[in-house]
């Protein structure tokens, strides 16, 4: 059978809370205010907003039930959705879903996280049992050494050397030199890429993201009533997501975007031409470069030769993660999975600022998430379109 | 190659001793099952009774076929080390101290992926042995090692670390006038051990093999006796703060069972030595090996205990003895988890009958001392929790295991 289309059904009012490195505040600080602004900038009234999503790492001991409390709210229909960095793209299009049936009129997805200084390192150490019992007691490296450990086999098996990789993150720090909110405020050169210290051979400091608190949100509703309600909004296209994709695989080279890759631009009547940017999950290079592959921007292996042919700038061919990435905004724990949605809504509806990619009418957004023992579990991507 | 490992220099008194620290410790129930392994030097993963997939890391039913009997079961150690990298930031206080650190992932014949600790003679693409070895969290690890062993391979700083190796260290061996007293001493000097603190119980009795042992320069005879307290607290006045493997050999083993050796006073003296005789040598020297449990590459790591395999099943013939020795057993266990926090390993040994005098009318097989002292050094390399040596005790412990009713029934026949 056919995925239905998603026709009719929108993403209006990209929110994002500027981010902190370290803030006292809790997550459901950070998602009230999500919520606050969205609730806010709408012109909703509270209870209009009958469905919420709700992502976060650092809610504990609440879920978004105990949110709800917290909040005052009264949705009938409530998700919480685990996925990290594949949870922006999970939440739209089960949202949307919600939204076509009717189980919903208004869902607010929102997703955000608190950062102490001691955050990480619970977060890290608590990740999941396969983390606990195979993973952290082997050094402890964090997400760093399970993706040093794919980066270097990447590297080798398919010749991406660290400048192509560099190219990327110095692409995505001039982009984020136009988003007021990334916390990376100064230029990054390819020098500066090189020489920087290693973390985890062959992760180096620009490769890793810098943690910190802040978050996003959307609100899923029917186009006409965004419409009504003025607000700035985007068509969902297309979407997929995958989870525990290859798991025979001995080490991961591929995601779960390829087993459903070509339904997605069938769903979206696009192809990877059609693509104006790209917002993918950029928690390490090598997944950038394993999204550009696996969601047939160029063939799988190609990912090094793709970079060196193109700019990834806002201005350049294929604008890439516009808003910086978190690679330059930071990454603010769950809410890192929302950051490339949130920008393609404002590019899509016309409202990115400098980051404003000219004539943006088709964007594609990929989530990733969940490194669980020693690959990443969740895949997600949707292709969004501007008002017609 | 491994770089050998020098006899350290000795200590800056005035600087400070570093406080130990230890790998992330916390594991999911299941995951105990590696632990268990390890503790005896076994390697084994969960193999599906029902469809036979061997599976890592440690799941509640089977990933291929979602049956519910996962037993642990023996299996290839062999594999290839797919890639490598080495860690130069942790999040975890025990490796900031150690880096850099390597890990890499291997893929096993048998089947999964494995996270591994990585031998440094070791490359990316090599053919690996896994190895499950406890880390100073007393939790097991898989370790990656050379498939032929290498030069000095044991030198290197994740075997070092998961091994309590005698080489450059100082061990106190409490009763060193008995058989298995001398046969540890003589094992740990081959084994590369820096010092021996001999213990001597009875100063007024004179054995020549102990005199031949005690002229070798590496021996220090201090007189130790496990009933009394003034000389421990003296021994451990002075020789305390050295003392990183402590072997407790004193041992009084007597026949007789509770109808009709109506004799409470031998087996006061029983318990005086084997039960307590324990308790006051870990009050004198526990606290100390326990500080000095990360005090550089001559660190304490091991704390031995001789028991018996009638520590876990009573020998009516010797009812009194073997009763002793199973609460000796049960001290160890507590002694165990008390000085886990500080990464000194327990390490209860557990011979069958011995080929010693008290043991004149057992038949054979009877192990011999030297035999155990072979499996106390072999288990300190290889970082074990329990051994048991000889081949009764490795029958008793198989029937343990099968049918410990049947066992006690026929120990009493």
């Amino acid at each position: 059978m056919a995925r239905q289309s998603y026709d009719g059904i929108v993403a209006a009012l990209p929110v994002t809370i500027p981010y902190e490195r370290y803030s006292t505040h809790a997550a459901h600080w950070w998602l009230g205010r999500a919520l606050g602004a969205l609730v806010r900038q709408s012109g909703l009234p509270k209870d209009a907003v009958d469905g919420v999503c709700v992502s976060s790492f650092t809610l504990a001991p609440d879920t978004a039930v105990g949110l709800m409390q917290h909040l005052g709210m009264s949705p009938r229909w409530l998700d919480h959705i685990p996925t990290g960095g594949a949870s922006g793209v999970v939440g739209l299009r089960r949202a949307a879903r919600a939204v076509q049936a009717g189980d919903a009129g208004v869902v607010a997805c929102i997703s955000g996280d608190a950062n102490h200084v001691d955050s990480f390192r619970n977060t890290v150490s608590q990740f999941s049992r396969f983390a606990q019992d195979g993973v952290y007691p082997y050094g402890a490296g964090g997400p760093n050494a399970s993706f040093a450990l794919l980066t270097a086999h990447y590297m080798r098996t398919y010749g991406a050397t660290r400048e192509d990789f560099g190219k990327l993150c110095v692409a995505q720090r001039d982009n984020a030199l136009r988003y007021p909110h990334a916390l990376m405020k100064k230029p990054l050169t390819l020098q500066q890429y090189m020489e920087a210290r290693v973390i985890t051979d062959p992760i180096h400091l620009f490769d890793c993201v810098m943690p910190c608190a802040g978050a996003e949100g959307f609100l899923v509703m029917e186009e006409t009533r965004a419409k009504d309600l003025g607000l700035p909004y985007a068509r969902i296209l297309g979407t997929i997501e995958r989870h525990n994709a290859w798991h025979e695989d001995p080490i991961q080279t591929r995601g779960g975007w390829t087993m459903d890759v070509d339904e997605l631009y069938a769903q979206a009547g696009a192809t990877p031409a059609d693509i104006d940017f790209m917002q993918a999950y950029d928690d390490y290079p090598v997944i950038n470069f394993m999204q550009i592959e696996d969601l047939g921007l160029c063939a799988k292996g190609e990912a090094p030769d793709y970079v060196r042919r193109n700019t990834f700038t806002v201005d350049g061919t294929l604008p890439f993660n516009t808003s910086g990435g978190q690679l330059s905004v930071g990454q603010a724990g769950a809410a890192g999975g929302y950051l490339g949605t949130v920008e393609a809504l404002r590019q899509l509806s016309n409202t990115a600022g400098k980051t404003q990619v000219a004539d943006a009418r088709i964007g594609l957004v990929s989530g990733f998430g969940m490194i669980n023992y020693d690959r990443g579990l969740c895949t997600a991507a949707a292709i969004l379109g501007s008002a017609k | 190659m491994t770089q050998a490992l020098r006899n350290p220099p000795k200590k800056d008194p005035v600087a400070r001793s570093r406080q130990p620290t230890r790998p992330p410790g916390i594991r999911s129930r299941s995951a105990l099952g590696l632990t268990a392994a390890a503790a005896e030097g076994r390697f084994e993963l969960q193999q599906c009774a029902e469809c036979g997939t061997v599976q890592y890391p440690p799941r509640e039913v089977c990933v291929h076929c979602l049956a519910e009997h996962l037993p642990w079961k023996p299996v290839s150690p062999l594999g290839k080390l797919l890639v490598s990298t080495t860690l130069h930031h942790s999040n975890d206080l025990y490796f900031r101290e150690r880096l850099p650190w390597r890990v890499g992932t291997v893929r096993m014949q048998a089947g999964p992926s494995v996270v591994a600790h990585v031998h440094g003679d070791l490359a990316d693409g090599d053919d690996v042995r896994l190895a499950l070895k406890l880390d100073r969290s007393g939790q097991a690890v898989m370790l990656a090692l050379p498939t032929k062993n290498t030069p000095h391979m044991e030198d290197d700083k994740i075997l070092r670390e998961t091994a309590c190796d005698p080489k450059f260290r100082r061990a106190l061996v409490t009763d060193g006038k008995s058989a298995v007293g001398m046969a540890v001493t003589q094992a740990l000097l081959d084994a590369g051990a820096a010092e021996v603190f001999l213990g001597d119980p009875q100063l007024w009795r004179k054995e020549p093999a102990f005199e031949k042992l005690a002229a070798d320069p590496r021996i220090k005879v201090v007189p130790l006796d496990v009933t009394d307290t003034d000389s421990l607290e003296r021994a451990a006045g002075e020789y305390g703060g050295k003392v990183e493997i402590l072997v407790n050999t004193a041992d009084m083993e007597r026949e007789g069972g509770l109808l009709h050796a109506k004799d409470v006073n031998t087996a006061r003296n029983l318990l005086d030595i084997n039960v307590l005789g324990m308790m006051r040598l870990a009050h004198a020297f526990g606290p100390a090996m326990c500080a000095r449990a990360a005090d550089g590459t001559r660190n304490a790591v091991a704390w031995v205990n001789v028991l018996s395999i009638y520590a876990q099943m009573n020998l009516p013939a010797r009812a009194v003895w073997s009763a002793t020795k199973a609460a000796a057993l049960s001290l160890a266990q507590g002694l165990r988890a008390e000085m886990r926090p500080s990464g000194v390993r327990v390490l209860n040994v557990f011979p069958g009958p011995l080929d010693h005098e008290w043991e004149q009318l057992t038949p054979p097989p009877r192990v011999a001392p030297k035999a155990v002292a072979q499996a106390i050094v072999g288990a300190l390399k290889d970082g074990l929790e329990e051994v048991y040596v000889g081949d009764v005790a490795k029958e008793f412990r198989d029937r343990l295991a099968e049918n410990p009713k049947g066992l006690e029934r026929e120990l009493g026949a």
